[in-house]
């Protein structure tokens, strides 16, 4: 399962402004829970100093020597991301969530193909984190602590969200009606991200703490399409329901609409389209946003 | 972004790639004058960027000076799909024995690069699947030349051809990598006589992302057109977008126009979407799409705020984003407050909803409350709080 809870955390990029946010609240929640904590920074030049009580290291070896993280997150800009990722991975990190937006898709495409070869885990670019409720949670994902506390509880159904916000979104309204969470990820809004839907559904697969998943999908790309002809070829043991927003998008031909990922061109990537394909595949699609608690185990 | 087809034919022949001769002029005695040095039929060419030229009637085929400065003349100036002509192409006309169609794009599944070949090029290229040959590729080294050549021969062609389209694909990979492409197309690619392989078409559409990074080859090319396959931007759109470049803290933009009367102000993205569908879903007609997250400055939501609210036409303006992580909520409700007055109407009226649950909610409640607003919280979700901003439209309007 992603994000043993014995697991050290990594921060690349962590005095940036944001980032040095983030580490207050991942700290904040980990000090709660008592789960996997950061355990060393890097930001390249600035070795030796400390954030929110963290060392800051100028390179990811001497990290991995002195802490021996297995996790990181990156928070650096675009243009730095590719070296960042490469820099993780070179030194056996595991699972690496890169939440900067706006990452040119080569850069994407070179980190995955380098995490292929290494066994590494990738979730994003242009995410914002991942979270196992009451365990630990990875990224700016529910915010400040006392909303992560509100939005998300320790469950059973998985959450897959191609948007940061509505991972919130519908773990909080899941939690409202007494349904807690096994994790909650945020997959990120790009065409081209790490572990996708299909990934994902594979590795909870194995998971005996998760019997459910909420996938919310958009337009444009091809992940619930993928997702659709893996579960048509190997049927899931998990109860699926999927919420697809943006049906205003299919008559809009290649008009982009937030995400990177959201447009349709010449018929590709409709919410009609992968309404049907994810219907035929057995999964419960929702009309409506509340109509997503279709059959979810409490 | 999209480049125009000579913008296109620029680039790529920077990487070994051959393309027809191509003047490109701005007016009917340019054209004519083209035409003259050419000596022979040749083909006049709309510079516009987007696909699907011939069938518009944007290509035209004229048999000497006369034909082309007719034909220049009908061009120049017209409009399609909502752009207007402002240069053509003209090239001198080839013969040539077949067309293939040569194109690298992103495989979103295998999440890698692919080449793609097939026998059918030119115009009907989309219909003829059946025989295209495909190899994703490493996006590290791009394609080898042997790569090409087991894809010419998977789609029958042999000998001086076959070597030439081997070629012609490991440099097409070659320049979709260093230029950071989304798409890199030739279609057509001819086999003329002798087998000479030849470029009549181009098209290529660069990463936005990666623009920072290829300015000194997109620089030199001038003006880049359009960057949306969809139609032109409108003014509310064009203003929407200035205000969101006001300040690089968060978002308050990405405004598409709709011909409604109840004004959207929605985000984060996801949400934004999911909210669209519901408020049409009731049967309300939303005015604008619209996107705000990340915590946008107070100034950028006002500016946002007053914007939509002065669309001719919009009666009031529901503000629903999902359970907030980063964005602030009493950012937002300031934001929205002074945009609301600046645009000369009261609060209580103007607003219909207000639903921005999480980070600093409480705050945002009190500034909110203190302006005859009631804030809704998570316990309405965002179908219900859509509901609930369509019925107030009818109510007030009885």
């Amino acid at each position: 399962m992603l994000l043993d809870p014995g697991a050290g955390i990594l921060v690349q990029g962590i005095t940036g402004r944001e980032a040095a946010a983030m580490v207050e609240d991942m700290l904040a929640y980990a000090a709660e829970s008592g789960g996997s904590r950061i355990v060393a920074g890097v930001t390249p030049g600035k070795g030796g100093q400390q954030v929110h009580g963290v060392p800051v290291f100028d390179t990811v070896a001497e990290a991995v020597a002195q802490h021996n993280p297995t996790v990181s997150v990156v928070s650096v800009p675009a243009p730095a991301v590719l070296d960042a990722a490469l820099e993780a991975i070179a030194h056996g990190i595991k699972l690496c969530l890169i939440m900067t937006e706006r990452v040119p898709r080569l850069d994407t495409s070179r980190v995955l193909s380098a995490a292929r070869g290494a066994g590494c885990t990738v979730i994003g670019p242009n995410t914002l984190g991942l979270i196992r409720p009451g365990i630990a949670k990875l990224g700016t994902i529910g915010g400040r602590v006392d909303n992560v506390r509100r939005s998300f509880a320790p469950g059973r159904v998985a959450v897959l969200s191609r948007s940061g916000g509505m991972t919130t979104e519908i773990a909080s309204f899941l939690t409202s009606h007494g349904i807690g969470q096994s994790i909650a990820v945020g997959v990120g809004g790009d065409p081209i991200v790490g572990a996708d839907f299909t990934d994902l559904i594979d590795l909870l697969e194995e998971d005996a703490a998760t019997d459910a998943v909420v996938i919310y999908g958009e337009p444009g790309g091809t992940a619930e399409e993928r997702l659709s002809e893996r579960l048509q070829k190997k049927p899931s043991r998990l109860r699926i329901n999927a919420f697809l927003s943006g049906r205003f998008v299919d008559d809009l031909e290649g008009v982009r609409f937030g995400h990177a990922a959201v447009m349709v061109e010449g018929g590709r990537g409709s919410v009609r389209g992968k309404t049907a394909a994810l219907r035929e595949a057995g999964v419960f699609v929702a009309d409506a946003f509340d109509d997503i608690l279709e059959g979810l185990p409490a | 972004m999209r480049l125009l087809e000579h913008q296109s034919k620029d680039l790529l022949s920077g990487f070994g790639l051959s393309f027809t001769q191509s003047i490109v002029v701005d007016s009917a005695e340019a054209a004519r004058a083209a035409v003259e040095g050419l000596a022979g039929p040749a083909v006049l060419k709309a510079q516009v960027p987007f696909g699907g030229r011939g069938k518009a009637g944007a290509v035209l085929f004229v048999e000497d000076e006369h034909g082309a400065e007719e034909a220049a003349a009908q061009l120049i100036g017209k409009e399609i799909r909502g752009v207007k002509i402002e240069t053509i192409s003209v090239e001198p006309r080839l013969t040539f024995e077949r067309e293939l169609y040569l194109g690298i794009t992103w495989d979103t599944s295998a999440k890698m690069p692919v080449a793609l070949l097939s026998a059918a090029g030119g115009v009907e290229v989309e219909s003829a699947h059946g025989s295209m040959a495909r190899r994703t590729f490493d996006p590290n080294y791009g394609l080898r030349a042997y790569e090409g050549r087991e894809m010419a021969a998977e789609i029958g062609l042999s000998g001086k051809v076959l070597i030439g389209v081997g070629h012609s694909l490991e440099k097409l990979s070659q320049a979709f990598l260093a230029l950071d492409a989304i798409t890199a197309e030739i279609n057509p690619l001819v086999v003329t006589e002798g087998s000479t392989l030849i470029g009549l078409d181009a098209h290529l559409e660069i990463d936005d992302d990666a623009a920072y990074r290829q300015q000194t080859r997109l620089a030199p090319l001038g003006e880049i057109v359009s960057t949306s396959a969809g139609r032109p931007p409108t003014p509310l759109e064009i203003e929407a977008q200035r205000i969101d470049a006001l300040d690089h803290r968060g978002v308050a933009g990405r405004v598409v126009e709709f011909d409604g009367d109840l004004g959207l102000l929605i985000g984060g993205g996801g949400a934004s979407l999911t909210v669209f569908d519901a408020i049409q879903r009731h049967g309300g007609n939303p005015a604008n799409y619209c996107e705000v997250g990340g915590n946008p400055t107070e100034e950028k939501v006002a500016a946002l705020t007053q914007l939509l609210l002065s669309k001719p036409g919009v009666r009031k303006l529901a503000v629903i984003m999902n359970v907030v992580n980063n964005t602030r909520a009493d950012v937002m409700a300031r934001g929205v407050l002074d945009g609301v007055r600046a645009a000369g109407l009261n609060p209580a009226e103007a607003i219909s909803v207000f639903r921005i649950p999480g980070s600093w909610e409480q705050e945002a409640r009190d500034l909110l409350a203190a302006a005859g607003v009631e804030a809704l919280g998570r316990e309405v979700s965002l179908d219900a709080c859509a509901k609930l901003a369509v019925e107030r439209m009818s109510i007030h309007a009885a």
